[in-house]
């Protein structure tokens, strides 16, 4: 059962926050131990876990400013994209973040240390009379507080004609990805001046232009193979041993739409807007609009698991048209064992799937709960009469109340959720001490 | 000695240890550099129990001061008291040696290897195999990368255990869970085995070897290519097969086209170090799949190895392996569908004609040169033109030059100014090749065009080849052919081709003598003086001080030098500052 450890609250102070404060990324690291958020402010913030469990904020940086392309005339947003957390290299802690067009590699680490003693000038910081020097003095380094320091190590600029919308960190730990609406470079991290385009799907004529890119992400362990989603709702698998350019796949996942069920909203609903590779290597998780499917690597023409996140909008993609809620991007995640899926809703719901079980939840985040620290209760949306006090009725969902970003703890069942400016953090109450146990899931089994 | 006197000689070096830690970076970096000034005012004892220290732990700063300060210890052992005292040095190279940056840690690593030879072979196992062991066992892959550059310095001069211990830290570091620490190790894996005997090369290095050519990471395995050459070359030919051509022809079958493109780029060396008779039977079908390799860089790697591979094959069998395996490869690739291939063959097919001869060129080569003086893509032709030279020597130009022309001409016409300026640059060379009528009858005119041509760039290089043209064909030439043109172009209605006149003056007046320089050049020039245009003028008067040495003094008093006094009075302020230039340079005032 999950219950609360940390309700952070970005603007607390204020109900009415800001759109800056709004959190459009979140990612834990390798360990778990540190967890990064980034909000449409263009600022990075560092929780750490703390021994009793709870996150706290550890250091915070302004990772993007606003810019302006002058040559396109083009505001750029400071907007965090995404986050990614390279491997540990030595005790300071290393994250690639990206806005729309500029990657930025950043280093935070901590300081304990100060030099001290001068020779020209006194404890107090004046100048010393120069006729009482009559020794060098040497400075020496004494313990302070300890500091924690975000730098800026490397910006790999200049390479995207369109917004991108991924990184990922290869498993060689000395390339990454950068993807954009139309084409997947792929970088050395210590070479900032070039990059190298694997993937183009730009047109020569844009009028001809038929998909984007939506999503791209290396393999855990393989560091050949890339997968990448498209607004078609292709998911493609290249290999780049193959060839240096890979615009043609290796494997394509997709799935045969129904004739019968086609409709003006199909292929809308159908772009993917989230692509996460399993913990094993085996499998790709694909988000849609409506749903979550699980494809084996092996099997290219169907998905093995298929799972409604919320198949009581499909009567309303009408509305959800016009209001363009039918192009929000929910992210998806594993849990440590690749046994459990959760993806987010409307109405800050979130939803999770016990694949052995094939039982799945609805849980809500809010500030009430985190109040309280209760367990998390589940939640049920009906369609036609309520059957439960309880119960909510489809059309009393707030549609702009989403959870778009989530992420899940690499090793214990601890979930990362971010609604709006609030970052909410659970933790399986029953595993303190981070068994890998799921999250008991409690709901009827799917129809 | 610190007496009164000594205050006003410290204070500079008080200076300098204030600003290590200044908050501006280039002033801490200024400090850094001069770090041997302070350590010389400290003396070696301060240097050792203070600065060092202190160093030490300054690992926060930023790259560009680790990085000097990196440097600046390697060459510290004077500094702290000589070989006796160099393990002084030891602890900051060490935490250096694990930052995250690589340029640091590379130059820690350099700075570790220079002063391990001034370490004695007491303080060699006391001091510094402790401190390669600590790195290559370290938390972080930073400092085991580290390490991995250190074994092969410290593994000749120490006793055989410690040499046995060494040996299983590196294995340890081959098989590293990280694939950097074993790109490390990798990369540093012949290096290594060219320290150890033998029979530990066959024992301990080749098992290694075998494990990171079959590593799941295609960087580790593109790595341990460059190893397998450096073994090779180490082991007798006997043992070649067994040990060492199973997984190299396993490398080049690699289904990672980047471990490929490693063997072929990595083909010359890996065929010295095999030996005649291994290149026979497996390097040519080996290098044969290279050249028709699915991924175009790989085949463009291993075309711009032909012209090596087919030189050092075994004499006797040379000629028949070209014919026979190698040419089939390269007539395919003449028309192969991308065209850095196209290109990276085109800079080395021409040298084969040497090494087949005149019959062999003319009836299997020609043919293909010709083909690819017509490719699409000029810089194709370009490497063809460039490269004429070899070509000569067998069969002479002619054989080329009714298709040489047209090339030429196009690329003359080319609508890249960069290709037209590549072509400039060859002219000299084709001007020496074809002789002096084929040049007057085909080409002079395209020199002649680029005077004009609407890029600077163009017709700079076209001022410059001309005086190339000259130094060639010699003065008589130049007086018959090309100055009356040049000279006809002051009277044109454009200025910037009137300038060009001058600027071909300047290129010339010393190579044509000062015969023509008087006679002809000089009148334009001064001509010119009363031009309409500013910087016409003053570039006349820049013109009159280039060409004035290679006038006589009379000519210099009797016509210069009034021009240049009167353009020394010229409204236009540049007119006059180059018309004063000219007058002080050449002493007329």
């Amino acid at each position: 059962m999950l219950s609360p450890v940390l309700c952070s609250d970005l603007a607390a102070l204020e109900p009415e926050y800001t759109e800056a404060d709004v959190i459009s990324t979140v990612e834990f690291n390798q360990t778990g131990d540190f967890l990064a958020t980034g909000d449409k402010g263009g600022r990075v913030v560092i929780f750490q876990r703390e021994p009793q469990g709870e996150y706290n904020v550890y250091s915070t940086f302004q990772s993007h400013e606003p810019e302006f392309d002058y040559l396109k005339s083009l505001e750029i947003e400071e907007k965090i994209n995404k986050i990614r957390w390279l491997p540990p290299h030595n005790p300071a802690h290393f994250l690639l973040t990206t806005n729309d067009k500029t990657v930025k590699l950043w280093k935070v680490s901590e300081r304990d240390k100060r030099a001290e003693g001068y020779n020209l000038i006194d404890e107090k910081g004046r100048l010393k009379d120069l006729s009482t020097i009559t020794t060098l003095q040497v400075p020496v380094l004494r313990p302070m507080d300890l500091l924690v320091e975000a730098s800026p190590r490397r910006v790999f600029a200049n390479a995207h004609a369109y917004h991108i919308n991924s990184i990922s960190v290869n498993s060689d730990c000395e390339t990454y990805l950068s993807a954009d609406d139309l084409r997947i470079n792929l970088w050395h991290l210590n070479i900032t001046d070039r990059s190298f385009n694997i993937v183009d799907l730009k047109p020569e004529n844009m009028e001809n232009l038929s998909e984007v890119i939506t999503v791209a992400e290396f393999h855990p362990h393989h560091c050949h193979l890339l997968a990448f989603s498209s607004s078609t709702g292709a998911t493609r698998l290249c290999d780049m041993r193959a060839r240096a350019l890979c615009d043609q796949h290796a494997k394509l996942f997709e799935e045969a739409v129904d004739p019968s069920r086609r409709s003006f909203f199909s292929e809308i609903v159908s772009s993917v807007s989230d692509v996460k590779f399993s913990h094993s290597g085996r499998y790709l998780l694909t988000r849609d609009y409506l749903t979550v499917k699980v494809w084996d690597l092996n099997m290219e023409n169907k998905p093995v698991e298929t799972y409604q996140v919320h198949d009581y909008l499909r009567t309303k993609l009408c509305s959800l048209y016009e209001s363009d809620c039918i192009f929000d991007k929910f992210e998806c995640a594993w849990n440590g064992t690749d046994s459990v899926i959760m993806t987010g809703a409307y109405n800050n719901y979130f939803r999770m799937f016990d694949r052995a079980s094939l039982r799945d939840v609805t849980l809500e985040a809010s500030r009430e709960v985190c109040k309280r620290r209760a367990v998390l209760q589940p939640r049920r949306v009906c369609v036609g009469q309520k059957r439960k006090e309880t119960d909510v009725s489809v059309d009393s969902l707030d549609f702009r109340k989403k959870i778009l970003h989530t992420a899940w703890h690499p090793k214990e069942n601890i979930i990362a959720i971010a609604a709006s400016n609030n970052l909410y953090i659970f933790q399986d109450r029953l595993t303190p001490n981070g068994h890998h146990n799921t999250p008991e899931i409690q709901s009827a089994p799917p129809k | 000695m610190a007496g009164a006197e000594g205050d006003d000689s410290l204070y500079p070096i008080a200076v300098l240890i204030d600003e290590l830690r200044n908050e501006d970076v280039q002033l801490r970096l200024n400090s850094i550099k001069k770090l041997s000034t302070i350590a010389l005012a400290l003396g070696v004892e301060r240097t050792r129990t203070e600065l060092l220290p202190f160093l030490t732990d300054t690992i926060y700063d930023e790259d560009e001061v680790l990085l000097a300060l990196a440097e600046q210890l390697g060459s510290f052992t004077v500094l702290v008291g000589g070989p006796e005292f160099v393990h002084n040095l030891l602890p900051p190279l060490e935490s250096l040696a694990t930052v995250e940056e690589t340029v640091v840690r590379d130059k820690a690593v350099e700075s570790l290897r220079k002063i391990s030879q001034e370490h004695s072979p007491v303080d060699l196992e006391v001091h510094f195999v402790p401190l390669v062991k600590r790195l290559a066992s370290g938390d972080w892959f930073t400092s085991r990368t580290s390490a991995c550059g250190l074994f092969s310095v410290c593994y000749p001069r120490v006793s055989s255990s410690v040499k046995a211990d060494i040996r299983q830290h590196f294995r340890t570091l081959c098989s590293d869970d990280t694939p950097m620490v074993r790109r490390a190790a990798a990369s540093k894996l012949g290096e290594f085995a060219k320290v150890l005997e033998l029979d530990y090369v066959k024992s301990d290095i080749i098992p290694l070897f075998t494990a990171l050519a079959s590593d799941e990471q295609d960087s580790v395995r593109l790595l341990a290519v460059e190893a397998g050459v450096s073994i090779a070359t180490l082991l007798p030919q006997e043992d070649l097969e067994a040990l060492v051509m199973a997984t190299l022809r396993q490398a080049a079958e690699d289904k990672s086209w980047r471990v490929r493109y490693m063997v072929a780029d990595k083909f010359s060396e890996l065929q010295k170090a095999v030996g005649p008779e291994i290149t026979k039977t497996d390097l040519v079908p080996a290098f044969q799949n290279l050249l028709k390799d699915c991924e175009a860089e790989v085949r463009a790697a291993a075309a711009n190895k032909v012209k090596v591979f087919c030189e050092n094959l075994p004499e006797d069998s040379r000629e028949t392996i070209i014919m026979t395996h190698i040419l089939p490869c390269v007539k395919e690739l003449v028309s192969d569908t991308n065209q850095h291939v196209k290109s990276a063959l085109a800079s080395v097919i021409m040298s084969l004609s040497t090494i087949l001869g005149k019959d062999n060129t003319v009836e299997h080569l020609l043919p293909l040169f010709l083909v690819q003086l017509k490719d699409e893509c000029p810089e194709v032709r370009l490497n063809i033109i460039s490269n004429l030279d070899c070509v000569n020597e067998v069969i002479g130009i002619r054989q080329l030059s009714q298709s040489l022309l047209p090339a030429i001409v196009e690329l003359a016409e080319d609508a890249k100014w960069r290709v037209r300026l590549a072509i400039i640059e060859y002219m000299p060379l084709l001007a020496g090749q074809l002789g002096v009528e084929f040049f007057d009858e085909k080409l002079n005119s395209l020199c002649m065009a680029w005077l004009i041509d609407h890029v600077f760039a163009i017709r700079e290089a076209a001022t410059c080849n001309l005086m190339k043209l000259v130094e060639k064909f010699g003065a008589v030439w130049a007086q018959n052919t090309i100055v009356p043109k040049v000279l006809g172009m002051a009277n044109d209605s454009n200025y910037l081709h009137r300038m060009t006149t001058l600027f071909c003056i300047n290129a010339l007046s010393e190579v044509c003598g000062q015969e023509i320089t008087t006679k002809h050049m000089l009148p334009v020039v001064l001509k010119m003086s009363t031009d309409q245009v500013a910087n016409v003028r003053f570039n006349v008067a820049r013109s009159l001080q280039k060409i004035g040495p290679v006038l006589d003094s009379s000519a210099l008093q009797a016509e210069v030098k009034p021009v240049l006094e009167k353009l020394a009075t010229d409204q236009d302020m540049d007119v006059k500052y180059f018309a004063l230039e000219a007058i002080s340079v050449l002493a007329l005032a």
